[in-house]
């Protein structure tokens, strides 16, 4: 039996995020000119779909092969994408807008044996909210992935689509409502 | 496909402060209505970005030399140590904060209330915890200030800290309090966390063995990261 320790509480971010949380490379998970590079990017909005003008974006993913260089993915270390960080944060703007370039990841095997669809993890924090959101990104080009996917198919079918982003010419777009009708689907981690 | 052995982060409800606290008016129309949906960790949550000190540029652990002169106000040392739920020490992880200057003020765009800034003090400093998870910086201790929340609204002094621990499952952001702070009891940002315990876990302690005389003032705030569940996926046959 070990000592529990216990859980320090979330605060909020508060209005001055960009201060200690802006890095300039921050949207950057891969360098520019990486062959594959995709750009995401998507508005932060309030309940009266007003935009959120002092939220982060971070996000975080598999590599395109589906493994993470991490100790605790089982599989062993990823071979390593060169310069694939795997992690993106990016302040919103006076317009809600965020982005970050990244590689599409790989499907990955989920624990029950079934096989999660392409994904990215996303944290957003801002004045306003307490703790970080959760959500995740899937991506338009993988229908059949996501109808398999144990996250996305044990959500309510009315809302999935607000986990599933959206094709803008050669980016991708998704929007986040942290309130409201078109409320995105966040998650319990 | 074979099972995957993945480790388990442990859910402690009503530690962390509802989404909705409508007394922190911010939280109105930007808290999720619809509940949120349980997400059993998985690989993208287990794991985490792990940086080593290539985020760390010089000085970046001490607020009081980022400028030529220093800073006014009273140099503090803030230190502790960064564990999980279990006691495990969460070495390497990148520590970043920021905070006010002396005065109460922020360099920032929209922090414009009638206290000086400082031209020798941003308030950002980021550092990577060392084996034993313990973290030190060397700063300002920062002032009160207002906010429009309600009249006559003024924060607790804090520092904000951002942890990323080992996996997606740990990242925390919250902020370090000082002991009796005159504006705890009407501060609904403080007040949200509904268990007076847990809330008292974001006051520092003043330290005095780590105070240098003549010099600086310690406070010590250790942070606690979610801890995993033993051996989650371990099936006992049943005897009866």
């Amino acid at each position: 039996m070990t000592e529990r320790f216990e859980l320090t509480p979330s605060q909020t971010v508060g209005p001055f995020l960009s201060i200690g949380l802006t890095w300039s490379d921050g949207p950057h998970v891969v360098r520019a000119g990486t062959p594959g590079a995709i750009e995401i990017f998507g508005y932060l909005y309030d309940g009266d779909a007003a935009p959120v003008p002092d939220g982060l974006v971070e996000t975080w993913q598999a590599d395109p092969d589906g493994r993470f260089a991490h100790p605790d993915d089982p599989r062993g270390a990823a071979a390593g994408q060169p310069g694939f960080r795997g992690f993106g944060r990016c302040a919103t703007d006076a317009a809600g807008r965020w982005w970050v370039r990244t590689l599409k990841p790989g499907p990955l095997p989920a624990p029950d044996g079934r096989t999660e669809a392409p994904h990215l993890d996303v944290s957003v924090f801002a004045r306003g909210l307490l703790d970080r959101v959760v959500t995740r990104i899937y991506f338009p080009d993988e229908p059949a992935a996501n109808d398999a996917d144990p996250v996305l198919s044990a959500v309510d079918p009315a809302r999935r689509a607000t986990l599933i982003a959206t094709p803008d010419g050669d980016k991708l777009q998704f929007d986040i409502h942290l309130q409201g009708e078109d409320e995105t689907v966040f998650f319990d981690v | 496909m074979t099972q995957l052995d993945l480790p388990s982060y442990r859910r402690e409800p009503g530690v962390h402060p509802p989404l909705a606290s409508p007394d922190y008016r911010s939280t109105r129309l930007r808290s999720p209505r619809t509940p949120l949906v349980l997400l059993p960790g998985s690989l993208t949550e287990v794991t985490g970005p792990l940086f080593a000190g290539d985020r760390i540029a010089p000085n970046d652990d001490d607020l009081t030399r980022q400028h030529e002169g220093e800073p006014i106000g009273q140099r503090i040392i803030v230190h502790g140590y960064v564990r999980d739920g279990d006691g495990r020490a969460v070495a390497d992880t990148l520590v970043e904060i920021w905070q006010a200057n002396a005065g109460g003020r922020y360099r920032h765009v929209v922090d414009n209330w009638p206290s000086p800034l400082d031209p020798n003090f941003s308030g950002y400093g980021r550092v990577v915890t060392d084996t034993d998870g313990h973290y030190r910086f060397t700063t300002i201790r920062p002032g009160i200030y207002p906010w429009g929340n309600h009249p006559n609204a003024w924060r607790p002094a804090h520092i904000h800290f951002s942890l990323f621990g080992r996996a997606f499952a740990q990242r925390l952001v919250t902020q370090m309090y000082f002991p009796d702070d005159p504006m705890f009891s009407r501060d609904p940002i403080f007040n949200s966390i509904p268990d007076e315990r847990a809330r008292q876990r974001l006051i520092s302690h003043y330290d005095h063995g780590t105070t240098q005389d003549s010099w600086a003032i310690g406070y010590r705030f250790d942070i606690v990261l979610r801890g995993r569940d033993d051996t989650p996926f371990e099936t006992e046959p049943d005897d009866d």
